[in-house]
């Protein structure tokens, strides 16, 4: 486990992943709670890298188009009877 | 009601020639491949060279999984992997060592919040572009470790297994993704909306 000695700026920013991931034991969480309430910097940061990750997991379902669909079925059948032919 | 087959018992009836079985497993996994090939490539006609790659690749190996890692985490390996594959054979020579952009070193003077951007904005098609292209600048590593974490939601554990890699090398490299990604959606945001963010003075 790592730990924040001094819960400034720089060392938060190297922590950021593990403070949003929750892999922070409670006492280094509650040192990071305590810089963002001071710091307005900190926090903006610690909030938008959360929306970064949000905004990348709201990406839109993707189907595998039809006709894309189609092509890979024709090649995996001919995969299919060469093996057979082997 | 018909139940459910798992992976592992359609692996073993497609191994054993059932050719239905194996039809099922390309269904299951299909969409599942085609988007990673899509984050990891950008390109729809790269994603789906990959993803005919990725099937066939299957179909041949198929013989030889043993099922100690699930068909899941199978399947995703031989997709980044020829991903990577792709990936590597088309960059070009100059850009090998590519660093990605990360200031670690130094924190901006002021940061804008744009965490309470209005909606339409987020999800406009401008913002999907920028958001792909930002994936796209990254080093493919990285790139790997971001789609199959924060996108496919896989799990550390599984994405260190899928990649081959520790779980430490998996939150070093997740880590370094996100802010890189940070950055350049915070750039972007900054230019779309100087005066609609609100800037905050240190």
């Amino acid at each position: 486990m790592t730990h924040i000695h001094s819960a400034n700026c720089q060392d938060l920013k190297a922590q950021l992943s593990n403070f949003i991931d929750g892999d922070l034991d409670d006492a280094v969480c509650a040192e990071i709670q305590r810089h963002l309430a001071d710091c307005d910097n900190c926090r903006v940061m610690v909030d938008t890298l959360k929306k970064t990750i949000v905004l990348y997991r709201e990406v839109p379902e993707e189907s595998v188009p039809p006709d894309v669909h189609a092509r890979l079925v024709k090649v995996l059948d001919l995969e299919a009877m060469k093996k057979k032919t082997d | 009601m018909k139940r459910v087959s798992t992976d592992n018992e359609l692996v073993r009836a497609a191994q054993q020639g059932d050719e239905n079985a194996f039809r099922e497993l390309v269904g299951r996994y299909e969409n599942k491949v085609y988007r990673l090939a899509l984050k990891m490539m950008r390109e729809p006609q790269d994603a789906e060279d990959v993803l005919q790659e990725t099937f066939i690749n299957v179909f041949r190996h198929l013989d030889s999984f043993r099922g100690e890692s699930g068909f899941s985490t199978w399947i995703y390996r031989i997709a980044t992997n020829a991903s990577l594959m792709k990936l590597r054979s088309k960059r070009p020579i100059a850009s090998l060592d590519e660093p990605v952009d990360v200031d670690e070193e130094n924190l901006p003077r002021e940061l804008m919040d744009w965490s309470a951007t209005p909606e339409e904005m987020l999800l406009s098609h401008e913002t999907r572009t920028q958001m792909d292209a930002a994936l796209a600048r990254l080093p493919e590593t990285l790139r790997a470790v971001f789609v199959l974490r924060d996108i496919e939601g896989l799990n550390v554990e599984e994405t260190a297994r899928v990649l081959e890699i520790s779980q430490a090398n998996v939150k070093t490299r997740l880590h370094r993704a996100r802010l890189a990604l940070r950055e350049a959606l915070a750039g972007y945001f900054a230019e779309q909306m100087p005066r609609a963010g609100k800037a905050v003075t240190p």
